[in-house]
């Protein structure tokens, strides 16, 4: 079996450049790849193209690259819990584009999967379909939208094998399975590493082609954004 | 009375059907979990990936890989199951769906709202809405009448950017209940205690009011 591991976020991080345009898994906080983010800060490469759901918090997530000025454009779905960007982007220190957020894991789908453009409804007649190819499908109107290129993807999965094999947890599976296959260097975070053969194949929801290079994270966070609870009675 | 944002939510309940998947947005439409009659069954879908959601988990057992589209602890019900971005949205799109409830900025009489920007403002992002809106059989907007200033969010036309076109069927708001057809808001029910008059004056939109409107009923 290929072997996929390396061994920690800054062998996993090789080859990172400035200018370059990443994906990162995640929604909000939740299934963020923590120990990528923090090597990237720790790098400071910069002039950086981020597509990602979100833009973290504050102090945390993708968050933290904003705050360094590492990031030149944001490619997201939603970016409210983050004062820090929209300060940047109100100003315009920073490029965003906004897209639906179906529309936006379509997109990273298709680039993994080889298709190059879709049509989809979301965001016809809005200025999210401005500028673009509009055309109606058994009496409705769709707008055409295009895959991704980027250089790396950034995922986190809660458990992977040394072939590189992924499973997620909880909804902190969200966009990093199609991200996954979308880098043309793909880097996987696990909270748990073991040997191939050690995961049930029958349960793989990432296969191993999709990533290149894998580590055993550490020091995980896992911060909850709203923590809203039941009383105990 | 208008409506306390927890009657908005009760009355927009009472819309829902047997075996429905429906898909609640934040704010008001989150409340619309605590009033489902207890005769239907309805599964409720987190955009984020997960289909089952349950009420928010018991102190202490909050998990944070376990979140709706609010970013809020939850909990997934018997029956349940996660999923990816992508399949979650072939769900929306594909219109295995059958009701989103969102919230709005502004709607107007042709059904078309605005909900994800006030430019030079207030830039959040449109998250899931636009694709909701875009492929949903039936929405139903949860919203106050007017804002702060008291002048009206049901417009001839919005002022602010779209998140979706035509696509508005039925609002809810803290007065009314209103169906949109024909280029105009239809008064269906008004809430308790509120006049038809205060309605019209509350609505900028073309309204239009057929014979005696009934006040809302509230079946829980």
């Amino acid at each position: 079996m290929i072997n996929k591991v390396v061994n920690n976020a800054q062998d996993a991080l090789l080859g990172v450049e400035n200018g370059m345009t990443f994906m990162l898994g995640g929604f909000g906080l939740c299934g963020i790849p923590e120990n990528c983010i923090s090597e990237l800060v720790r790098l400071g490469v910069n002039n950086l193209t981020c597509i990602s759901n979100n833009a973290g918090v504050d102090d945390f997530g993708l968050g933290l690259l904003l705050k360094k000025h590492q990031i030149k454009k944001m490619i997201s779905s939603y970016v409210g819990e983050n004062e820090e960007f929209e300060r940047q982007m109100l100003s315009g220190e920073m490029d965003v584009e906004l897209i639906p957020q179906g529309t936006l894991a379509e997109r990273c789908r298709a680039t993994g999967a080889g298709i190059p453009a879709f049509y989809t409804p979301a965001g016809y007649g809005t200025e999210v379909a401005e500028g673009k190819e509009t055309r109606e499908f058994n009496g409705k109107m769709f707008v055409l939208e295009h895959s991704f290129n980027p250089e790396f993807a950034f995922v986190k999965a809660w458990k992977g094998d040394t072939a590189g094999n992924l499973i997620f947890k909880g909804t902190a599976r969200n966009f990093n399975p199609m991200m996954a296959m979308a880098g043309k260097i793909t880097v996987a975070e696990v909270e748990e590493l073991v040997e191939a053969g050690e995961l049930d194949p029958n349960q793989i929801h990432t296969p191993g082609i999709f990533v290149q290079r894998i580590f055993q994270g550490k020091d995980y966070e896992k911060r909850i954004e709203q923590r809203t609870v039941t009383p105990k009675s | 009375m208008a409506l306390s944002k927890q009657e908005i939510a009760q009355r927009i309940a009472q819309e829902l059907q047997d075996k429905w998947y429906v898909n609640l947005g934040i704010g008001i439409p989150t409340l619309v979990a605590n009033y489902i009659p207890k005769n239907i069954d309805v599964v409720f879908q987190s955009e984020n990936g997960m289909l089952g959601m349950g009420p928010f988990p018991i102190e202490g057992e909050e998990d944070a890989d376990l979140i709706n589209a609010g970013k809020q602890t939850v909990t997934i019900l018997k029956g349940g199951s996660l999923f990816d971005s992508a399949m979650s949205f072939a769900m929306i799109r594909g219109q295995h769906v059958q009701l989103t409830v969102l919230g709005a900025m502004e709607v107007s009489q042709n059904g078309d709202i605005a909900n994800w920007k006030i430019p030079g403002k207030m830039v959040k992002g449109m998250g899931g809405a636009m694709d909701l809106v875009a492929s949903a059989e039936n929405i139903i907007v949860a919203m106050m009448h007017t804002d702060k200033s008291g002048a009206s969010k049901l417009l001839k036309k919005c002022s602010l950017p779209l998140t979706g076109v035509n696509c508005v069927k039925k609002v809810v708001t803290n007065l009314a209940y209103l169906e949109i057809k024909n280029n105009a808001f239809y008064l269906i029910e008004r809430a308790p205690g509120v006049s038809v008059e205060e309605i019209i004056a509350a609505t900028e939109g073309t309204l239009i009011v057929e014979g005696e409107i009934p006040e809302m009923k509230f079946y829980l």
